[in-house]
């Protein structure tokens, strides 16, 4: 294996990134609390620089072929989904600022960790390989776990990165299985390899299992229906800014390997996997709506709307050979990453001015006290709804089309279902801002999160009115099946 | 162990065959103890001997650096940290209760589930032949070396890649324990 | 000679070391210690049984033998029972691939003078001895007394601990023997007329460190240290129980040795065997020369342990953690820069051979200066009416 400096290059995003999480843990030793938010903008601008790097990227020549062995690959549709990891850790980090300020505990190796689990992302993402994709969704996978009960005198905190951890752990085990049974089966571990050699032999009930195991393991880490247990738990219990980023940092990059690996190394089976996915996907848009339906804690109501939004994007995956191909997920998930995370960094701000986000009551009368708020967590709210014009209505619009042109025409048309079930909690919390008594001083946020929620309600509108170009990009992005 | 009298493609056959299935047997007895075992300290041992088994049967298979591996770091080094978590923890009082008192109905239920499905795949699963040339796992470079030479060779190259990520890997595990584990929540100078 | 086919012969060889290591322990390395110790602290020792003391191992083995095997009442028994044996199996099933000669020639018989040479050797003594550990802890645990508890729990954590610098010092070796195999070790030490103790020697001394702490030997006995332990993990066990016990921790000792001679001073090889003055060494058969390295090995033990006090827990973890396992990485690193920085093979242990040599010296000139130093200052302190 010779390693050329355009190799180098191609790494250099990752390597920077791993370098940037060292240089933060090290130099903490040297801040005290007082003075941590200096650490916080220097991961910024160390995000900034990995954003920079794989911009740079995405105009280099040289990318496209699978490099080191092929272990790693750069291609637009990597490139799509690091940029966008790296955003939401930007994100997450404007929304910790405060957060984790005021808690009694060191700043710099959370930021230290959320840089970590930065790098495991984006190998992820560029895995072209069972065993690089594996390592790379462990060292994401520990790195949240972590981060989950990075709160540790919370007994919440300690108790959802308790129960992430052990199902985690579990979850990991039934993947590792499956892989090992395909590795035993065709004896390497490239997904082209594989693909190829699937071409040419019989179809193995044996390889069905181990694909299949594969599959629960992915599912696990999207929560969706029926390996969704840890998502309301965890995320009620995780510090908040985690939360947030739970919902979309390591569930993009389990998307898109869910998509990279069944696209790459299995499409022989595509029959067999879209079955299970379609259904799955069913179950899960259902059960998400229904229980976010009957929670009254915002946390755990958030937390099944996300469920149910897996369920949505899940629908993307299945346009295999199809005009769309990956094209709906990927619009979707542009949308789901600013609506979600701006959401939850509404809670967050709730949170730093002393008010649980448990119960809806905490929203009451929003709109008098923050009118701003009100208004951006209204365009959250419609957007994840999917009511236009937000990017929410977009994002959904592609995944129902690329499921109608798969196939699944009874799945979109549940997804209308269960959209416009949705308004019905949703509009829960927008009532709750606009037409109850507020009592108590105007709040004011701080502008790290002002600036956060402001990004994601920008991209929101935007996304959401002018589609067009965004759309046009991500049309060049999709994995090519073969 | 010493190498070269392997036939090819006749691993688990005669002799070796008969030790495959004793030591798989009693590695997958030692693992239904493990579960069963009321005391913890007994299951943990029961743990050890499966792992030494598993890494009988590893060089049996003549992958003897995978083998001596799983002796070192599962039987040399994580079960004593099991051992030493479990003797500062455990109190002997209440060790004789069982473990799984309330679900084992449920859990048996849903454990032929997944096995019977499991098992009828297997039957009737047609297995690729054994690789003929069982040499290709020992040769680096076109000379035969040993299992150990063969692994490195590979690992260091072909995986050089997951193998730096399994660092970091490495680095965020202790990182983690460092942090949760700290005493104190205000920063230590 | 049907009769001594290469099977025969091997378990021949396990039976003979199975049968003598242990009385060599018994009758000479136990005595040695305890004369030795005499020695160093200005007393005699045993001298009583036999001529000189010879015979004082036959008396520790009736002792030992006729003394009431007690179990404690709540004692778990069948693990107390288990534990005395995981403490000797590990030790005695290492010392199966420790080559102590070369291939030999007796009369007919063509034979060698290990029981095996596996190609993992290395690897599997390290993998072999880490098992050695359960012994302790398992009898520390199943005796049911908190002291016992407690030398249990001290020596996994030691245990552990340790293996890490160890392996790493080893590793460091690995570099330039290219082979796990011990035979091969030795061999190539033989060929390049170069022991790798003089490349190696720093690897050599954190070896030497963690050996003493894997065996749980002074100045690291604190799984057994009497003076806050009673005796530690052993403290229930009587008869032929301990009597087990104390053979594992001298069969390990001597493993520990035997690994030694074998990877860093040249194995069965007499030294300098290139140089023509230095033929007449040859006269005494490899196995002697064997013989005589590992019981100079074992005499650093024993001056080793009558030298220094008994470490602190804390001291011992941080000695293992925060000097030994950096210093043996830093010392992987280095290694592997000589012998990737200078041209052909072998050139880069002589290279290391010298910076290691050098730093030696010059690490012993300063100590010596030091000590005049200390020595002048303490005497310029003494008051001038004093000295009369």
């Amino acid at each position: 294996m010779k390693v050329s400096a355009s190799d180098w290059l191609l790494l250099s995003p990752e390597l920077f990134l791993t370098a940037a999480g060292l240089l933060i843990l090290s130099i903490s030793a040297f801040f005290d609390k007082a003075k941590e938010e200096f650490l916080a903008f220097l991961t910024l601008l160390f995000v900034g620089v990995a954003i920079g790097l794989v911009a740079f990227l995405s105009g280099y020549g040289g990318r496209g072929a699978p490099i080191f062995a092929g272990m790693f690959i750069v291609d637009n549709f990597a490139i799509f989904f690091k940029l966008l990891m790296l955003v939401s850790i930007a994100l997450t980090v404007l929304a910790s600022i405060q957060f984790v300020g005021r808690a009694p505990y060191p700043a710099g190796d959370y930021y230290a960790l959320l840089l970590f689990t930065g790098v495991g992302m984006l190998f992820m993402v560029s895995g072209n390989n069972l065993v690089s994709i594996y390592v790379a969704l462990e060292l994401m996978a520990l790195s949240s776990y972590i981060l989950a009960g990075y709160f540790k005198l919370e007994i919440k905190s300690t108790e959802a990165a308790l129960k992430y951890f052990v199902l985690g752990a579990f979850s990991s085990g039934v993947l590792l299985y499956g892989l090992s049974l395909v590795y035993g089966i065709a004896g390497r571990m490239g997904l082209p390899d594989l693909a190829k050699l699937f071409e040419s032999q019989a179809k193995s009930n044996l390889l069905l299992v181990g694909i299949l195991l594969i599959l629960a393991g992915l599912l696990f880490k999207i929560a969706a229906v029926p390996f969704h247990v840890w998502t309301p738990d965890v995320y009620e219990g995780s510090p908040t800014p985690v939360t947030a980023f739970f919902s979309v940092g390591p569930k993009l990059a389990a998307y898109a390997i869910l998509a990279r690996i069944f696209y790459v190394g299995f499409p022989k089976f595509h029959a067999d996997w879209g079955l299970i996915i379609a259904l799955v996907s069913a179950a899960t848009m259902v059960f998400g709506n229904v229980a976010a339906l009957l929670q009254t804690n915002v946390k755990r109501m958030l937390a099944y709307s996300s469920i149910a939004h897996a369920g949505y994007a899940l629908m993307g995956v299945l346009g295999f050979r199809t005009e769309f191909g990956l094209w709906g997920i990927l619009v979707y998930l542009l949308a789901y990453t600013f609506m979600n995370f701006g959401v939850f960094a509404l809670v967050v701000f709730l949170e730093t001015k002393g008010y649980a986000a448990e119960s809806v009551a905490d929203f009451n009368g929003l709109a008098r006290r923050n009118m701003t708020a009100a208004v951006v967590m209204l365009v959250f709210l419609l957007s994840l709804a999917g009511i236009p014009p937000t990017a929410g209505f977009i994002g959904k619009y592609y995944l129902f089309t690329s499921a109608m042109k798969a196939g699944y025409a009874w799945l979109a048309v549940l997804a209308v279902l269960m959209s416009a079930l949705s308004l019905f909690y949703y509009f829960r919390i927008a009532a709750a801002m606009f037409f109850s008594e507020a009592e108590g001083a105007p709040l004011k946020s701080s502008y790290a999160l002002t600036a956060a929620v402001l990004i994601c309600a920008a991209a929101t509108v935007i996304v959401g009115v002018a589609p067009q170009p965004f759309v046009e990009m991500l049309r060049a992005c999709v994995i090519k099946a073969p | 162990m010493t190498g070269a009298q392997a036939v090819p493609g006749a691993l688990l056959t005669g002799a070796a065959g008969w030790l495959f299935v004793i030591f798989a047997v009693l590695a997958l007895g030692m693992a239904i103890a493990v579960v069963v075992a009321r005391n913890p300290i007994h299951s943990a041992l029961f743990l050890l001997s499966s792992f030494l088994l598993v890494a009988c049967i590893f060089i049996l298979q003549q992958a003897e650096f995978v083998g001596a591996v799983q002796i070192l770091v599962y039987a040399g080094g994580i079960m004593v940290l099991f051992l030493f978590v479990i003797m500062l923890v455990h109190q002997r009082g209440v060790r004789e209760r069982l473990t799984f008192q309330h679900q084992w109905d449920v859990a048996l239920l849903f454990v032929l589930a997944f096995l019977l499905p499991f098992l009828y795949v297997l039957w009737t699963e047609r297995f690729p032949d054994l690789p003929q040339n069982l040499d290709a796992f020992r040769t680096v470079r076109g000379k035969i070396a040993g299992n150990t030479q063969a692994v490195a060779w590979v690992l260091y190259r072909d995986y050089l890649l997951p193998f730096e990520v399994a660092s970091v890997f490495l680095l965020v595990a202790m990182i983690g324990a460092v942090v949760l584990g700290k005493r104190s929540a205000e920063k230590v100078d | 000679m049907k009769v001594l086919t290469p099977t025969v012969l091997t378990y021949l060889k396990v039976v003979i070391l199975v049968a003598v290591v242990p009385a060599i322990i018994g009758f000479v390395v136990v005595l040695a210690e305890r004369r030795l110790m005499g020695f160093m602290q200005a007393r005699l020792g045993p001298n009583r049984v036999g001529p000189k003391g010879l015979l004082q191992g036959v008396a520790d083995l009736v002792k030992l033998v006729t003394k009431e095997d007690i179990t404690p009442s709540r004692a778990e028994r069948a693990v107390y029972f288990l534990a005395p044996v995981l403490a000797v199996i590990p030790a005695l099933t290492a010392l199966a691939v420790i080559p102590f000669g070369p291939a030999i020639r007796i009369g007919k018989v063509k034979t060698t003078l290990w029981v095996t040479d596996v190609n993992i050797g290395l690897l599997f003594l390290l993998a072999i001895t880490s098992i050695g550990v359960y012994g302790i802890i398992l009898g520390g645990w199943a005796s049911n007394n908190k002291y016992s508890l407690l030398g249990g729990l001290r020596s996994a954590a030691q245990l552990v601990s340790y293996e890490v610098p160890m392996g790493l010092a080893l590793v460091s070796v690995l570099l330039m023997t290219r082979s796990l195999s011990m035979v091969e070790i030795v061999h190539r030490q033989g060929r390049l007329h170069l022991w790798f103790i003089f490349p190696g020697l720093l690897a050599f001394f954190i070896y030497f460190v963690s050996g003493v702490a894997e065996t749980n030997r002074n100045p690291f006995d604190l799984p057994e240290a009497e003076s806050e332990l009673v005796s530690g993990f052993n403290t229930e066990y009587s008869g032929v129980k301990f009597a087990f016990f104390f053979l594992g921790e001298y069969a390990a000792m001597i493993v520990i040795s035997c690994v030694a001679v074998t990877v860093f001073l040249g194995g069965w090889l007499p030294p300098f065997p290139h140089v023509a003055a230095l033929k007449f060494l040859r006269i005494l058969p490899p196995l002697g020369w064997f013989l005589i390295k590992a019981g100079l090995f074992l005499f650093g033990y024993i001056w080793f342990r009558s030298t220094f006090p008994r470490y602190r827990f804390d001291q011992l973890m941080a000695l293992g953690w925060k000097w030994l396992i950096p210093i043996s990485l830093a010392n992987i690193v280095i290694v592997a820069c000589a012998i990737l920085a200078t041209p052909g093979r072998s050139n880069g242990m002589f290279v290391l051979s010298y910076i290691f040599g050098g730093l030696f010296v010059v690490m012993f000139l300063l100590a010596k200066l030091r000590q005049k130093l200390a020595r002048r200052e303490r005497l310029a302190a003494i008051p001038a009416s004093a000295v009369e």
